[in-house]
């Protein structure tokens, strides 16, 4: 709809502003054309052009109905699944005469079941719409005349009004900014909820409305912004602003997008550009892609092979019919004269024998429908959600200090959780906590701080040598893991030589000072002082240069103060011992970005010495130094390769002095260069920021730790040890990525290493000649080349020792090419673990589609930012942690936790259980199915197939729904093989899931075979027992009604005794349902029986005066019951004994009380060894002998 | 034989079951007699010559019979027909102001007619007949002897055949049985149980034989 009102706009628009295009600059061309059409006009929202566009209003809905469409939307999606359409044909069917039984009792239970649903559906919905009423409500202050700004609720805002948005509060649309509380008109935004990054971004409005930062500012304001139409893109902005007859070109860096949030400034103005569902973020919202489970999927195809078998017993049926119904009548002799054959309906017509036959195969399929369980649908729903309740509510899983517990967005995918083959981790936020530490500083070529990283602790463990920590100075420190706890957030610095003050004592007294003036000055951050307790903290981009603001902080220099041209310290003055008040004229930021890889600032300091301070990635400064600047050049190079090894970053802090004629010509370079408007400005200012930062002097090096997340490293030892392979995708560097690998165990020591990288001397020299054709393709036959090496080394040591393959970027990039990115999967699963490193997003979410697609096993992938949406969208599960960085992570993906380590518990346990009860229930629900409706066709063999049910109807429509569902539910939330301790105990467990063993065909179809046993049983028994003979002693034989009724009984009691039987773990509800499911049944009797003939018909007191006094009737129960369920008993206890499933070990080892024998444990996990853990159990094994 | 002995008929190959039969009655007229007229499901003995057939349908146009008398001695054993059927057939589901009508006056005539004179909820033969059978061999009370006999009594039985079973090929039996607190006598039962009782024991002696040879040990299960 809205689409057509833009098409429209378009081609009105298209030429009366096809002349004005010449005066504008290239993307300001388009403004006017397609595309590009919208028209605001600021402060004046009700004018008469205004209101002739008829934009939309800034209502958003996202409710998947409206109350007019939730009947018919709501019932088309039920009507899809095929089953349900099937019960609808059934139906309707039933009205019509071909209908083995009343209307009412086939079109119930569809009622129920649907209606179920549509309930579930409905409640879902009305949570959305309360989150929507709460946001469209949201109260902003809106010009209305006269320089007067009100409260409106968002839901009421126009296009063209103007908005007055305080600190700390969400912009309500898309908003071209005009003024700020600051005079340049500049304001701070978070946009964590459209990103995920929690960095603060800068905006500007242009100069020509920054003056209007009053209310009354803002009574004769006139503008007309003509803009881009509503799109996807958030980056981009294209559109110009004519105010006070002058025409202004906007961009990005105008507009505030509705869902971020205005920080740091106390208010802004501005104008709404975008309402409502024509905002970015709406805009880019997309409905998440549906998942369904392996589990799910599979049931699906045994739903079609019921199918089959439904049409194949009722072709059977037909065919007799038709072959009996044809025989009926011959030459004017009838044969079955009591059925009136040379007076019949169309239905039994003997002269129409093949016509009856196919009426009949209709009237059959309903007949049988029970072999189609119509309540299995909503079962596993209603089951799921309920799952979905204790995974929520599990305090094993809640993260106590940032008050988040799990929380299941789908609970489509409960049971995918215990089936997980292979998980793909992101590192940064999910294995580490992202949160930078300041551990280590190298100054002068003097190595600082004592700390030591989780990565140390890892390679110490490897190595196995004890802990010990060598400082230069000769102390031998043994740190305690547990004293290590930072006080301060983001720093984790202990060198008694440096703290305190202490620093001036130094030999090297006055670089550290500049280091750590450094430090304080060179950064983008802003600080926040407390006004009560006077503390500062800091935004920052990035957590590593809050770390380095914190550190130079809680070393001397506090950074308390920065304006547009200014950045003022309380500085350790090194002479008096004193805190004194320094500030700095800021002249000059070059910013950092990935290809410069580093950052300088231009300060001018008191004396008016001009600073060029500089801080950088190592490859890139060394090269910078001058050649008085080396002096400490090699022991910073040992420290760094030092802290790198104990997976730091790091980073190069130096510095130089300029004279004033060099910042002239530089400045004078510098602003031209940033004032061009041509396309390779950035290129331009990168030229010029490099001839200044050269001839540096070293000062010295930082390192800040990445610090692993709590219990990361044990959480990844049970996952591997469960047979989960992990494979890491990570941006991060390959060293860093490699020791944090390490740090978790990963690569485990003795794992040999597969490297592809390229970083051969042949491409980096192609690179530097620059053919671009030339380096494609020689990195492609390296790839290629290293790819088949690796497969060769694979294949070479046959099993003997495990790989771990590591992958750059760069590589990834040609080994997920079409041709050869079947032989990179071979080579990826073959070894033990795998670390892509400098991996993109669409990398990473293209690896995850390769594994999926290529190994067909169940993917989860788990990620904490926007950059893993991907990944996590595309995988079967994606796991979002709810971390720092924001909600996006979360946001798309299935399940969310707070803490990498509750995986283990969610996979474990929940995926366990989750995984065991709903492949149980299905397979039981197959089973008591086939158990009643193969009942009903043993007695049409017996009843001519003429399509008489041997049930009462009402007997026949409550079966699914009342008698034995509610077990089935009980079985689905509450069964459980072993407990939540015995699950993390013995890890191996969870292959069960990954094997599909609890839900393969063979277990499938013994159930559907115990299910037809069953039923041949029950009938022939009650036939046999019951025929002929008198009932009981009052000589009255048993009619159809007094069978129907027996068997059924038996039937009843069969499938919830086989429930009993089955279940692992009883609770009182699971008593309650099951016998009550029983207990249900004779209550409906009596019921149904006391009502009268006419609606009771063949069960009219049929419990009270046939059955329940005649004991031929209780003993053939309790013969049917027993002859039934031995079978499968015995099975069971044979399969117990002899062949024992891991789970059933286990049982079995707890239930004699020696789980708390180690020796057991050790033991045990031997006994059912999966072939495919085989070569990782080695690993294990080995692990346990060190 | 001590008294009551019951006298059945047995029908075989008598599709009592089937669906065109089992449907073609009402339960409504025969409990409300010519008040209720909506019969439809009891075509094609719904009306005959324009007036409703009371009890309509199939079933009852089908109606068994035949007739037994029992001579012993010379002397005719007395049979009770009386109280075959089930108390709450003749209570509530036939009614006690309902007459034959119009029955057994069409062209077609199939099986026993019914004293229009007696209402529907005392001719037990047609509630025993109208509780149809769950499978096509199936037997029916048709009375009761409330005299022992006993052994080496010649007992003759006169049977009036009237009832056309060769059509189908169906067989007729009659029976003579005695019952129990369990009901007629019931070998079955007693075999299955036996049967499934020490297969059983036979399968847990092989269970526990397996145990005593090869007791369980963890260590590789």
């Amino acid at each position: 709809m809205s689409d057509g009102r833009r098409k429209k706009l378009h081609f009105s628009k298209i030429y009366s502003f096809a002349c004005g295009k010449a005066s504008f600059k290239d993307d300001l061309s388009q403004i006017g054309g397609p595309g590009f059409s919208r028209l605001v006009f600021c402060n004046e929202p009700d004018c008469s052009e205004a209101t002739s566009r008829n934009y939309g209003g800034n209502y958003v809905r996202t409710t998947k109905y409206t109350l007019a469409t939730f009947f018919p939307k709501s019932l088309f999606e039920q009507f899809r699944r095929v089953a349900n359409m099937y019960f609808l044909v059934v139906g309707c069917l039933s009205f019509t005469p071909l209908a083995p039984y009343a209307a009412v009792s086939a079109i119930i239970p569809l009622i129920i079941v649907i209606g179920a649903t549509m309930i579930k559906e409905a409640i879902e919905d009305w949570r959305r719409k309360k989150q929507d009423i709460e946001v469209n409500n949201r109260k902003v202050k809106v010009h209305c005349g006269n320089g007067i700004f009100n409260y409106t609720e968002w839901k009421n805002l126009r296009v063209g009004d103007i908005v007055k948005v305080e600190k700390d509060s969400f912009f309500p649309a898309d908003l071209l900014l005009l003024s700020s509380s600051y005079g340049d008109a500049i304001c701070y935004v978070e946009t964590m909820n459209l990103d995920g990054e929690t960095n603060l971004k800068l905006k500007q409005a242009l100069e020509v409305t920054s003056g209007l930062n009053e209310d009354s500012s803002f009574q004769d304001f006139k503008a007309l912004v003509k803009c881009e139409d509503p799109n996807v893109n958030l980056y981009t902005f294209v559109g110009s602003m004519d105010v006070k007859e002058q025409q202004f070109p906007l961009s990005p860096q105008q507009l505030l997008l509705r869902d971020s949030k205005l920080r740091n400034t106390d208010y802004i103005y501005g104008a709404v550009v975008f309402t409502g569902h024509d905002t970015k973020v709406i805009q880019n919202s997309t409905e998440p892609p549906s998942k369904r489970s392996k589990i799910e999927k599979k049931m699906d195809k045994i739903v079609y092979f019921l199918f089959c078998t439904l049409f194949l017993m009722a072709l059977i049926g037909s065919i007799f019919f038709g072959i009996t119904t044809n025989e009926d009548l011959g030459n004017g002799w009838m044969k079955r004269w009591y059925l009136r054959p040379d007076d019949s309906t169309i239905y039994f017509d003997p002269k129409k024998a093949p016509t009856a036959a196919v009426l009949h195969f209709l009237t059959a399929l309903m007949l049988y429908n029970s072999l189609i369980p119509i309540s299995l649908y909503v079962s596993i729903e209603i089951v799921k959600v309920l799952q979905s309740i204790f995974i929520n509510n599990d305090l094993h899983m809640y993260y106590e200090e940032a008050d988040k517990p799990a929380r299941a967005r789908t609970s489509n995918l409960n049971e995918e959780l215990g089936q997980v083959d292979t998980i793909l981790s992101d590192k940064t936020g999910t294995l580490t906590c992202n949160s930078m530490e300041f551990v280590k500083c190298s100054v002068a070529g003097t190595a600082y701080g004592h700390g030591v990283t989780e990565v140390e602790r890892a390679m110490a463990r490897r190595k196995g040598s004890p802990l010990v920590h060598e400082v230069e100075d000769g102390r031998n420190d043994v740190e305690d893991p547990a004293s290590a706890k930072p006080l301060i957030k983001g720093f984790n610095f202990k060198d008694k030589r440096i703290m305190n003050g202490k620093w001036v004592n130094e030999a090297h007294s006055d670089v550290i000072e500049k280091f750590l003036r450094l430090l304080a000055i060179c950064h983008t951050a802003i600080p926040e002082v407390d006004e009560e307790t006077g503390k500062i903290s800091y935004e920052a981009e990035s957590p590593d240069e809050a770390a380095f603001v914190i550190a130079a902080r809680e070393l001397g220099f506090t950074f308390y103060n920065r304006t547009q041209t200014s950045i003022s310290l309380h500085e350790l003055d090194p002479v008096s011992g004193k805190q004194v008040e320094r500030s700095y004229k800021l002249l000059n930021i070059l910013e950092f970005n990935s290809s410069r890889k580093r950052m300088s600032v231009i300060v001018q300091n008191e004396e008016g010495k001009l600073l060029l301070l500089c801080k950088g990635a190592d490859s890139v400064m060394f090269e910078r130094l001058a050649k008085n600047g080396r002096k400490f050049e090699e022991q910073t190079r040992d420290h760094m390769n030092e802290y790198a090894d104990a997976g730091l970053r790091t980073l190069i802090l130096a510095y130089r002095e300029l004279s004033e004629e060099e910042y002239k010509a530089f400045n004078e370079e510098f602003t031209e260069a940033k004032n061009s408007v041509s396309a390779d400005r950035d290129e331009m200012v990168d030229e010029v920021a490099e001839k200044i930062e050269k001839d540096l002097i070293l000062l010295g090096a930082t390192a800040v730790e990445d610090k692993l997340q709590n219990g990361v490293p044990q959480c990844i030892d049970k996952l591997a040890q469960a047979g989960i392979k992990i494979w890491v995708l990570t941006g991060d560097k390959m060293e860093t990525a490699i020791n944090i690998g390490f740090a978790c165990s990963l690569p485990r020591q003795g794992m040999k290493q597969i490297i592809i990288n390229l970083e051969t001397p042949e491409i980096k020299a192609l690179e530097k000649e620059g053919q671009k054709f030339a380096i494609a393709k020689a990195s492609k036959a390296s790839v290629v080349n290293q790819i088949n090496e690796g497969k060769a080394q694979l294949t070479a040591s046959n099993g003997n020792s495990t790989y771990a393959l590591i992958i750059d970027g760069k590589s990834l990039a040609y080994a997920l090419e079409d041709d050869i990115k079947s032989k990179f999967l071979e080579l990826a699963i073959g070894c033990a673990s795998v670390i892509c490193c400098r991996s993109s997003p669409k990398q990473k979410a293209l690896v995850t589609r390769l594994v999926k697609r290529g190994t067909g096993k169940t993917i989860l992938a788990i990620g904490d930012g926007a950059n893993d949406v991907g990944m996590l969208q595309e995988a079967d599960i994606g796991i979002g942690i709810s971390g720092v960085e924001g909600m996006q992570a979360v946001m798309s993906s299935d399940i969310a936790i707070a803490q990498f380590q509750y995986l283990e518990r969610l996979l474990l346990v929940h995926g366990h259980w989750c995984y065991r009860r709903i492949s149980s229930m299905i397979c039981y629900f197959f089973y008591k199915n086939i158990t009643y409706g193969f009942t009903l066709f043993l007695f049409e063999a017996y009843a001519s197939f003429s399509g008489q049910p041997a049930y009462n109807d009402w007997y026949m429509s409550l079966y699914n729904v009342f008698f034995t569902s509610l077990p089935v539910v009980a079985l689905g939330v509450f069964d459980q093989d072993v407990s939540a301790r015995l699950c993390l105990k013995f890890p191996l467990l969870y292959q069960e899931g990954v094997q599909n063993v609890l839900f393969s065909w063979c277990r499938i179809l013994s159930w559907m075979f115990n299910g037809v046993c069953s039923s041949i049983i029950i009938f022939f028994f009650c036939t046999s027992a019951l025929e002929h003979q008198a009932f009981r002693k009052g000589g009255e034989v048993v009619g159809l009604g007094i069978l129907g009724t027996t068997m059924y009984s038996c039937v009843i009691w069969v499938v919830n005794c086989q429930m009993a039987l089955s279940v692992s773990y009883f609770t009182l509800i699971q008593h309650i349902f099951i016998w009550g499911g029983i207990i249900l049944w004779y209550l409906f009797l009596l019921v149904y029986g006391a009502m009268s003939p006419t609606i009771s018909t063949t069960a009219y007191k049929v419990f009270i005066e046939a059955c329940a006094p005649a004991l031929s009737y209780w003993l053939v129960i309790l013969f049917v019951v027993i002859s039934s369920l031995v079978p499968y008993f015995s099975y069971s206890a044979i399969q117990m004994r002899f062949f024992p499933m891991y789970h059933e070990t286990i049982q079995w080892t707890r239930l004699e009380g020696r789980s708390e024998n180690p020796e057991y444990c050790n033991v045990a996990p031997q006994i059912s060894l999966q072939p495919t853990t085989v070569g990782f159990t080695s690993q294990v094994e080995e692990k346990r002998n060190h | 034989m001590e008294a009551p002995i019951y006298i059945y008929y047995q029908l075989d190959n008598y599709y009592q079951n089937h669906r065109r039969y089992v449907k073609s009655r009402d339960d409504r007229q025969l409990l409300y007699g010519l008040k209720y007229n909506d019969t439809s499901s009891c075509k094609p003995e719904q009306s005959n010559n324009g007036l409703p057939i009371v009890p309509c349908g199939l079933i009852a146009w089908s109606l068994f019979n035949d007739t037994f008398t029992f001579v012993r001695e010379a002397a005719q054993l007395r049979v009770n027909r009386k109280n075959i059927a089930w108390k709450s057939d003749r209570d509530h589901k036939f009614g006690k102001h309902v007459y034959p009508f119009n029955f057994q006056n069409g062209t077609l005539i199939g099986g026993g007619k019914l004293d229009p004179s007696i209402p529907l909820s005392d001719q037990e033969d047609l509630i025993v007949w109208m509780r149809t059978a769950a499978l096509p061999s199936f037997r029916k009370l048709y009375g009761r002897i409330e005299e022992d006999l006993e052994a080496d009594d010649i007992i003759v039985v006169n049977i009036l055949n009237n009832y056309n079973t060769y059509s189908f090929g169906g067989k007729k039996k009659l029976i003579l049985s005695t019952s129990s607190w369990l009901g007629g006598k019931n070998d079955f039962l007693g075999m299955a149980y036996i049967a499934v009782g020490s297969s059983c024991i036979f399968i847990s002696l092989v269970f526990m034989l397996l145990h005593v040879k090869n007791p369980r040990s963890y260590a590789n299960g």
